[in-house]
Parts: structure tokens; sequence; C-alpha cells
């Protein structure tokens, strides 16, 4: 289509050109950007501003009690009032103020835990392509061993053991998944070392350093973008499911898992204490799954 | 197959199992000192001296880890320090629950996921097709404990139809059931799905249409068989994912598993009893990877005769 328009001579468009370009123009758009895929934007883009602007936009501290107004419904249910819009917990916390927070510090750690995870892999994927030999031996010895056991356990193993401290938490958040880059940086920096443009910087005298930093990672960051994507909702799962079982986030800091940890509690007496942080957490990961599909569809190279 | 081929897995599934156990032992030993946490801070110093004659804690490391390793060669896994009782027992009377609560999820996913998968890669762009991967995406983003805590909202607290939590009864298995396949379900549909496409994009899948055969035998004889082998890798994962899903589910229905005696004993800090757990699933996991290893060359005859010119 694309080469179509470009071979044909300027001013020989028919009358009707505009009209029928804006449509085209229109669907074309959503072609590249189907409506799900904005619409998961979207709320990925509320989320970040959400967690960005959560100090401001939370009506209440995500710790202040209310005894006198524990347990309160909804605004959409029988028993709900304005004060608190999405009710109170069983402390008499705003469920709404818990909630913006909570997702703050979920994201905030599955951001962290991403960045750590990616600067990780591909810093000890370059090194075990660069060093070969015992070096690279190492590191795909420790690739095999974490891919040998679901992160889950390691993680339940490590957090209990330790103590759960916030730092460490987001150490392991970090630590799951590194691998995965590891293994992509590490293949790829391999092949693209015999490719020319190596060959030619570093005959001209180029650090190693500056060869994997300046020329090799450009070259191969759309695959780590892509495993980026792909890994999020993982992360923001796993930081989830431990915060849930008690063992992640501890209060009285508050994420979305953890919120549901103790919501569960409250089932039959007050379920949006439960749910709300779950629709949050499920909508999220959601919109982050639909999101990396479409990037990976686009960026990588082998699907094209 | 070959022997040195056979060997050469087989030493890479020791050393990876030997690896895990060595990480395991120093992790759990180097976090803190086990008298502490289990007799708390306000105890006396004999007991404290008691407590670590009695476990060897008083020993170097390295000596603690040779008879550590000596003792799993011996199948002895170390004594609960909760309730004193040999580790491997505890853990082995809640393996039959776990055990049956995976095998029913495992034919349940089996039995949704892969026909869902040919079905929309037959009928690839139908409505059909284009809902089965919307559900898909729903299926697996899901995190499993809401949805195990929406089920237990909708058909015990709202309907009163099913129990909580607990095993004893069928009615027991059908939300933990539904929460961990559904996620599986999914990964399963979406896999299948692509793996048939691959295959319905082959050469020989054009061949065989072009010399006249029926549709439903070329699907049946050349397209299935193919698609087969790629869904064989991802068992493996599936064993893992299993796994981790059952620690989750497990706590949300209180079913008596390994999975729920693993998060308590982790909170309990009972450290012989996380270590043999942590053990079994190790080498469930690498005994499943050979496993997969092996029947992928046994399955696929270009690796097969790869192996046999070699």
């Amino acid at each position: 289509m694309a080469e179509n328009t470009r071979i044909e001579p300027t001013g020989a468009a028919p009358a009707d050109r505009p009209k029928d370009d804006s449509r085209k123009h229109l669907s074309r758009f959503f072609e590249r950007f189907p409506p799900l895929v904005i619409m998961a934007g979207l709320w990925l883009l509320a989320m970040i501003v959400i967690a960005i602007l959560a100090t401001q936009l939370a009506p209440y501290d995500y710790a202040a009690m209310d005894l006198y107004s524990r347990l309160q419904p909804p605004i959409w249910l029988e028993g709900g009032k304005w004060n608190h819009l999405f009710g109170t917990d069983d402390l008499g916390r705003d469920v709404l103020s818990r909630l913006i927070f909570s997702i703050r510090m979920s994201l905030l750690v599955a951001f962290l835990g991403t960045i750590i995870g990616a600067v990780l892999g591909t810093s000890v994927g370059f090194m075990a392509a660069h060093f070969r030999g015992v070096v690279d031996d190492f590191v795909m010895m420790c690739i095999d061993f974490q891919a040998s056991l679901p992160f889950m356990v390691i993680a339940l193993a490590v957090l209990a053991f330790f103590g759960n401290s916030l730092f460490l938490f987001i150490a392991l958040m970090g630590i799951y998944g590194w691998e995965r880059y590891a293994r992509i940086t590490r293949g790829l920096a391999l092949s693209a070392s015999t490719h020319g443009y190596a060959v030619a910087v570093s005959t001209l005298g180029a650090t190693p350093l500056r060869i994997y930093g300046r020329h090799i990672l450009p070259n191969i960051s759309s695959a780590l973008i892509v495993n980026m994507t792909l890994n999020f909702p993982g992360t923001v799962l796993m930081e989830t499911s431990l915060s849930f079982l008690g063992l992640g986030i501890q209060p009285p800091l508050t994420s979305l898992g953890n919120m549901l940890g103790f919501g569960r509690d409250y089932l039959t007496t007050a379920w949006w204490i439960a749910v709300l942080p779950g629709m949050t957490i499920f909508f999220a990961t959601l919109a982050m799954c639909l999101l990396g599909d479409w990037v990976r569809d686009r960026l990588d190279p082998t699907l094209k | 197959m070959s022997t040195a081929y056979l060997l050469q897995k087989l030493t890479r599934a020791l050393l990876t199992i030997w690896i895990i156990v060595t990480f395991v032992f120093f992790i759990l030993r180097l976090s803190g000192d086990p008298a502490m946490q289990v007799l708390g801070p306000d105890v006396e110093t004999e007991t404290l001296e008691a407590f670590r004659e009695a476990w060897g804690l008083n020993k170097p490391l390295w000596t603690q880890y040779l008879v550590y390793l000596g003792n799993i060669f011996q199948g002895d896994l170390g004594v609960s320090y909760l309730d004193g009782r040999d580790a491997f027992e505890v853990v082995a009377e809640r393996f039959p629950k776990t055990v049956s609560l995976m095998l029913v999820t495992a034919v349940v996913t089996f039995a949704i996921g892969i026909p869902a998968g040919i079905y929309s890669a037959l009928h690839r762009n139908t409505f059909i097709d284009r809902f089965t991967m919307t559900v898909s995406v729903m299926g697996f983003s899901a995190p499993n404990f809401f949805l195990g805590i929406l089920l237990i909202l909708l058909f015990s607290v709202t309907w009163r139809m099913l129990p909580t939590g607990g095993s004893e009864t069928a009615w027991h298995y059908v939300m933990p059931v539904i929460t961990m396949a559904t996620a599986e379900a999914a990964v399963f549909a979406r896999f299948t799905r692509s793996a048939m496409l691959d295959v319905l994009n082959q050469p020989y899948i054009r061949t065989a249409i072009a010399k006249g055969l029926p549709w439903s035998k070329v699907v049946r004889e050349h397209a299935l068989p193919n698609a087969a082998i790629p869904t064989v890798t991802i068992t493996g994962f599936f064993v893992g994912t299993l796994i981790a899903g059952g620690v989750i589910t497990e706590n949300v229905f209180s079913w008596p598993g390994v999975g729920r005696l693993f998060v308590d004993s982790v909170a309990n800090r009972d450290l012989a009893v996380v270590q043999v757990i942590v053990f079994l699933i190790a080498c469930s996991m690498v005994t499943t990877n050979l496993i997969i290893d092996l029947a992928y060359g046994w399955l696929d005859p270009r690796i097969r005769d790869l192996r046999a010119e070699n």
C-alpha cells in the first residue's frame, strides 16, 4: 500500500481523495493501535498517574483509622456514605485511599524489580558473552538453577528466613526474571560480536564497555524491551501473590496483594475490601498483557 | 538414543539437584540462628546451647553442610523443629492431597486447553477464535488468588453451593481445580493454537492438500502429530506453574496439602520441613525436565534421526 502511493505521480489524485484519505488514515490508525490496546494503555496511564499523585489524590491517610465507621459499604451499596466512596475496612480505614497507596506501592515494587532484573540480567549476559569459559559456565549454571525451580518457591524460602524487609523484597523481585534477560543478552551479544560493526569498533580500539554499551546494546534493545513488557505483569503477579500470602509487603505498608489477603477474612461481611484491589490487579495485569503482546508484535523482528 | 547423551542429561540433572540442595542449605543457615528463631529471644543461654548441641548447630558451617549432604544420601532429611517428627514424614502425609489436586487440574487443563487451541487454529480469525483467545488472555492475567476469592464469594458466600475449604468430598475439588486450571488452560490454548498454526503453514500440509487428501485426514494425520511435539515442551513449564499455583490455591481453600504446609513452615521457620519441600519440588521439576528432554528426542523423528547419525 505504502509503495503504491509513493510511485503515483503527483497531481494525479482523484477528486474524492482527501475524504477517502482521512477515513483510510483512521482505519490505518486503528489497525496500528487496536481499540483494546488504546484502552489498556489508558488504564495503565491512569494507574501511573494515580501512583505518582497518590498523596494528592487520596482523601485520607492510608493508615488513618475511623473506628466509628468500621466496615462501611461503598457508596453504591445500601448504607454507603459519601465520606468513604469505596467504603471502609475492619479498622475503619478508607478503602479508596488504601487502594490508591496500594497501587503506588505495587507499581513501584514491580517497576524497581523490572529495572533491577533488566540491568542485572543484561550485565551478566554481557559478561558471559565477553569472558566466555568459566564465567559463561557459571552464569549458565545459575540460569539453569533459577529455571529449574518455580520462583515462588525460591522467593518463599529466601523471604521467610531472611525476614521481610522492603529492601530485600524489592531485590527479590529484581532477581525474578533476570535469567531471561541474561539468556537473551548472552545469545544476542555472542552473535553480534561476530558482526562487522562490533569487529570494526573493536579494531578501532574501543574498550569492551564501549562496544557493549554503545554499539551492541542499542542493537539488541528491542528484544530486551519486549522481554521487559512481557515480564512486568509477571512481576506484579509475583509481588501481589507473595503479599497475599502475608510474606511480601508488610503492614503498616499496603500493597494490592496484602489488601486482598487481609480482606479475605471479611468476605462474608465486607466483600469490597478484597474485591476492589483484586479487580485492580486483574485489570492491570490484563492491560499489561495486551500491551505487551502488542509491543512484541511490533518490535520483535523474528515475528515479521 | 545414545548412552552418552543419556549420561550427559542425567549428570546435568543431578548437578542441578545438588546446586539446589546447597543453595537451600546455605540460604537457610546464613539467614539467622535457627535456635534463636525456634526458641525465641528471651530464652536462657543453657537452653540455647542444649538446642544447638542437639541439632548440631554449634559445629562449623562446612561440617554441618557435609553432615547434611551425608544424611540426604542416607535418606535422612532432618527432623521438624516444631513437632520433632521426621520432616520427610510430615511432608509425605500431605503429599497425596496435593498430587490428587494436581492430577485433576492437569486433566481439566488438557481437556479444555488443547481442544480449544486446536479449534481456534482450525477456525482462525472467526468469531469463536477471537472469543477463545480473548478469554484466554483474561484467564492468564487473572491472579489465581483473586479468582479463588471470587469463586468463594459467589459459590460459597452468596449461593451457598460449595464448601470454602477442606478436601473431604469431590465437591471440595471444584473451586480449587477451577482456580488452578483457568490460567493453565489459557496458556495451553494459546500455545496449542500457535503450534497448530505453525504446522498448518508448512509445505507438507500444502502437499497433503494438493494430493487430494480430505481435510479431516490432513488435520488428523499430518497437522496434529506435528503440533503435538512443541506442546510437549511446555509441560515442564506446566509442572512449575502447577506447583507455584498449588501453593497459592491450597492457601486460599485451606487445602491440607504440601503447599499450605510450605507456607506454614516458612512462617514458623521450620527449617527441615522447608528443606524437604524444596528438595522434593526440585527433584520433581528436574525429573520432569529430564523426561521431557528424552521424550522430545524420541517423539520428533528429525531429532531422533539426527542423533542416530551422530
